[in-house]
């Protein structure tokens, strides 16, 4: 890929994640008959965060700081990773997804770290639930990825979601469309969107991602949101490209195609959003291991 | 040379601890550590050079039936021994500030002597080329390592754990000499340097089941692990750390040493180890979330890394099975450097948790809490530890688990069959055994290290001295420099692939080891310099309390527990983990005070080996009688069924 496409890829995962979080906002809004807040909400929220003080808990100590800041960087680095639509992705090497899995371990590792370094009974809830359905939706990310490597013969990212895509999904669109259900339950999950999580909610109890962040304010919570978003985008990115494998040759149709899919992603989860309740949290490992099960499928199929 | 020097460093540090008891008390623990210190540099001097050189031959002759002193130091065996030295070297030092005369009166020379012998007994074994001298290694080890893990002899808890220990080690080394013994009838001698075996014959297969049973045995592959959890857990932490840094790692070394006796093992012999490390793997990790004693903890974390090294070599294993050679490297050079990388995570583990226990007096992890304001070295010390053992990036443990997870997916795209099935089982359930092991090591790392301190105990640690916490920072940073550099250990690696049939090919040209670098480096950098922003923002602002969401009469008895932490996951996996729990009974209208217990038992011992025991015991009450406990008896057994062996087997 060229030098252009890498600056693109870059900027785009630095400016566009807050974007996506304002589409849905919208979408839910169109749905409740409300105007909604402006599609640049996202950012205005981050540049007000960004100009406050800050309270610490005296409980906590440099882990507490750490969770953000690790969440964002793992993230920005797994997003090197990820294809943008058929452009490929800025780095890609022979098993650079168990890199960009684990490279989100690492984050969920400082951010449940944090959440429990401020002793609070909420925090420490929302870090267990956090770490326990990451346990379900790995392996249902590694099926899913175990299928593309079948398929591509490869494990590098680039390879796997690239030019062979489309005609794969000719041959074994059947295993595909599983993975794709796979990874969107495992995007829901991951982002902390309805069914899983609602970012809306007050009620601490419910809460999984919002109750891990309580005790961060002022510009260490805007990277909080800013690493939630990008997360999404990163993680949307994935989903985008499995769904619109084709590649239309041209530099500047490829990022339109992908931009488009991103759009729509984000219209599809205020649509969910705005149609589901949130599942009761003893439901949630049931969805989860669905997911996992998907997937599994999806292999099984490939077993010929 | 180097054969000369690992001699010099098996004689030095197994008399390292019995020179010290011919010294006055006062001058023990300085002769003893120095003796073994240099004993330990020497030895890993010659691994170092034997790991760069040629593999090494030699042999005297020795007059004993079957022995010879001979003896052998490849690639394999040199990784293994650097491995031995290092982490007994660094558990020496440990232990002067661990465990002193002044805090131990009564074990501190013991616990010198035995452990010198182990250290002895572990590179003697691996050194060795005879299967005399072998068992003579393997047993000194084992049987060295059982004084150590019942130290605190006036603890039942430590005897029963000892006796299991020492119960299980027999069972072992009978299966040990059955295999030798069935060797021997193979190649004619009790040399184990033998040319390539033909895996196709019948009792190919009875050599690999004993070999599988005894080394299994002792590296603790699940169901045998029955043995390890209350060792580690009984034993003191520079102990534990040696036990599950290196000694469990004999078993490994033995596993890969049987497997290399054969060309190319059926497939089904790939399977069943790779079947058995996923089991091991697996189910390792979530007794490991549900316990509530640290070093408990963490020995079932052994179980589950042992299954991790397993998964690698049945990888090597298919590689072999199938003629793929790329296959063969990326699973072996996992398993390899993944027994290295637990060596060094593991032992840093248990010495930071043996600082912690040491300063608040329990293991109990429901009792500690918010240590890391008081013992902050310590505390980093276990963080690096617990990145590093759940497998994530940069660190070395990532390393060792890229590869594995490289041999699964190139088996994953294989043609249809054996190989891919493997890829698509294993893979997925590696990704669940590493989401497990973040969510026991965030949950142990936070509870012992993060919130508000539990108890009063606990409130008032102290930060451990230099001769601890040196060790500790060692082991830190090989995790990181193995982990952004892995360039590093990559000759080591293919010196030991050669010496174990690979045909040479580099481990560099299977896996983009130097990429990492690339992308380890900048990675920390970044985290750094973000940290650091973030700790000076924090520095400049306000503290508070914690925000509990407007409650304001928190303890610090309300903040989550690790077993609250673990419910759900307990949970969730209950048909295997069968948690025990005593909740109150709330009947009245004024219930008087109450305790809620919850606990996970170890299901395999509990449920399914001491029931055998006991219905195995009263069938055989009628022999009783053979059993007087009198020592002279049981020589004229032994003198009896040797002269009846001689007869029938002559």
């Amino acid at each position: 890929m060229s030098t252009v496409d890498t600056a693109l890829h870059v900027a785009l995962t630095l400016v566009a994640p807050p974007m996506l979080l304002g589409v849905v906002n919208k979408t839910k809004a169109a749905f409740a008959g409300r105007v909604g807040p402006p599609l640049l909400q996202p950012y205005y929220d981050l540049a007000r965060l960004s100009r406050k003080g800050m309270v610490f808990s005296s409980t906590t100590t440099w882990v507490f700081v750490a969770g953000p800041v690790v969440a964002l960087v793992t993230t920005l680095a797994a997003a090197v990773l990820v294809p943008f639509g058929a452009r490929g992705a800025a780095l890609s090497f022979a098993g650079d997804m168990i890199l960009f899995a684990y490279l989100f371990g690492l984050g969920r590792f400082f951010t449940v770290a944090a959440a429990l370094d401020t002793g609070s009974a909420f925090e420490g809830m929302g870090g267990a639930r956090e770490a326990t359905f990451s346990v379900l939706a790995e392996p249902a990310l590694f099926l899913g990825l175990m299928v593309l490597v079948r398929l591509s013969g490869t494990s590098s990212l680039s390879t796997m979601l690239g030019p062979g895509l489309a005609h794969h999904w000719g041959v074994m669109g059947a295993s595909l469309v599983m993975v794709v259900a796979s990874f969107v339950v495992v995007l829901l999950v991951e982002s902390s969107r309805v069914p899983f999580d609602d970012p809306n909610t007050h009620l601490e109890l419910t809460m999984i991602h919002e109750v891990m962040v309580l005790d961060h304010s002022g510009p260490l919570f805007g990277v909080v949101l800013y690493g939630a978003a990008m997360k999404l985008f990163v993680l949307g990115a994935l989903v985008v490209r499995l769904v619109l494998p084709m590649d239309t040759a041209h530099a500047w149709s490829d990022w339109g195609l992908f931009a488009l899919g991103m759009i729509g992603l984000s219209i599809g989860i205020g649509v969910v959003e705005s149609v589901m309740a949130r599942l009761r949290m003893r439901q949630v490992p049931n969805l989860l291991v669905g997911a996992c099960l998907l997937s599994a499928f999806g292999i099984v199929l490939l077993a010929r | 040379m180097t054969l000369h020097l690992i001699l010099l460093a098996i004689a030095l540090t197994g008399v390292s601890g019995l020179l010290a008891l011919l010294v006055p008390r006062a001058h023990g623990a300085r002769v003893a550590t120095a003796t073994l210190l240099v004993g330990a540099t020497a030895g890993a001097a010659g691994a170092v050079l034997a790991l760069r050189g040629e593999a090494v031959r030699r042999a005297w002759p020795w007059a004993v039936p079957g022995g010879a002193l001979s003896f052998r130091v490849d690639g394999l065996a040199a990784m293994f021994l650097l491995q031995i030295f290092v982490i007994a070297a660094l558990g020496a030092i440990y232990g002067v500030g661990y465990f002193s005369d002044e805090q131990q009166p009564q074990h501190a020379r013991k616990v010198r002597a035995f452990y010198g012998l182990t250290t002895a007994g572990m590179s003697l074994l691996v050194a060795s080329a005879n299967a005399v001298l072998f068992l003579v290694g393997w047993e000194v080890m084992a049987l060295a390592a059982f004084m150590l893990v019942s130290t605190d002899d006036e603890d039942p808890v430590a005897r029963h754990a000892g006796l299991v220990y020492l119960l299980s080690t027999r069972v072992g080394t009978l299966c040990l000499i059955a295999y030798f013994a069935l060797l021997r009838s193979v190649t004619g001698s009790f040399s184990l340097d033998v040319a390539a075996l033909d895996a196709a014959r019948p009792v190919s297969t009875a050599l690999f089941a004993l070999a599988l049973a005894a080394f299994g045995l002792k590296a603790g592959v699940m169901p045998l692990h029955i043995w390890l959890p209350g060792a580690h857990a009984n034993a003191p932490s520079h102990v534990s750390a040696l036990m599950s840094g290196v000694l469990i790692k004999m078993g490994i070394y033995g596993i890969v040493r049987a497997v290399s006796l054969f060309v190319a093992p059926p497939v089904w012999w790939g399977g069943l180890v790779l079947s058995l490390g996923i089991a091991s793997a697996v189910l390792g990790v979530l007794f490991a979330i549900g316990q509530h004693d640290l070093k408990r903890l963490l020995a079932y974390h052994s179980v589950e890394n042992i299954g991790i090294i397993l998964m690698g070599l049945g990888v090597a294993m298919l590689g072999r099975a199938f003629g793929d050679e790329t296959l063969f490297v990326l699973g072996a050079a996992g398993a390899l450097l993944h027994t290295w990388n637990h060596g060094i995570f593991k032992a840093l583990l248990f010495l930071s948790a043996g600082s912690a226990v040491h300063a608040a007096g329990t293991r109990e992890i429901d009792r500690l809490g918010g240590l890391s304001k008081k013992m902050p070295a310590t505390a980093g010390a276990f963080a690096v530890g617990a990145i590093a053992i759940c497998g994530l990036p940069p660190l070395n443990g990532f390393v060792s688990e890229l590869l594995v997870y490289l041999g699964l997916a190139r088996a994953c795209a294989a043609t249809p069959g054996p190989l891919f099935a493997a890829g698509a089982i294993g893979a997925p359930a590696l990704a669940l055994v590493g989401a497990l092991a973040v969510a026991c090591f965030v949950k142990a790392y936070g509870a012992v290290f993060l919130g508000e301190p539990r108890t009063e105990a606990a409130r008032h640690v102290h930060e451990s001295g230099p001769a601890m916490l040196g060790p500790m920072a060692t082991l830190a940073v090989l995790c990181v420099l193995i982990g952004v550099g892995p360039v590093l250990v990559a000759p080591a690696l293919d010196r030991a692939l050669v010496s174990i049939g690979g045909s040479g090919a580099p481990v560099r040209s299977a896996a983009p080891l130097s990429l990492l670098t690339w992308i380890g480096a900048p990675l920390l950098f970044v985290i750094a310099i973000g940290v650091i922003w973030a700790y000076r923002r924090r520095v400049a602002s306000r503290a508070q309390p914690t925000w509990d969401c407007g409650y304001a009469a928190g303890t610090a008895r309300m903040q989550y527990t690790s077993s609250s932490f673990a419910e759900i996951i307990v949970g969730l996996f209950s048909t295997v983990l069968r948690p025990e729990r005593s909740a109150p009974k709330i009947d009245a209208l004024f219930p008087a005070a109450s305790h809620f217990h919850s606990h996970v038992p170890e299901v395999v011992l509990d449920r399914a080996i001491a029931p055998t025991f006991r219905v195995t015991g009263r069938a055989l009450a009628s022999l009783r009688w053979m059993q007087r406990g009198s020592v002279h008896l049981y020589v004229v057994y032994v003198f009896a069924a040797l002269v009846l062996a001689l007869l029938v087997f002559r």
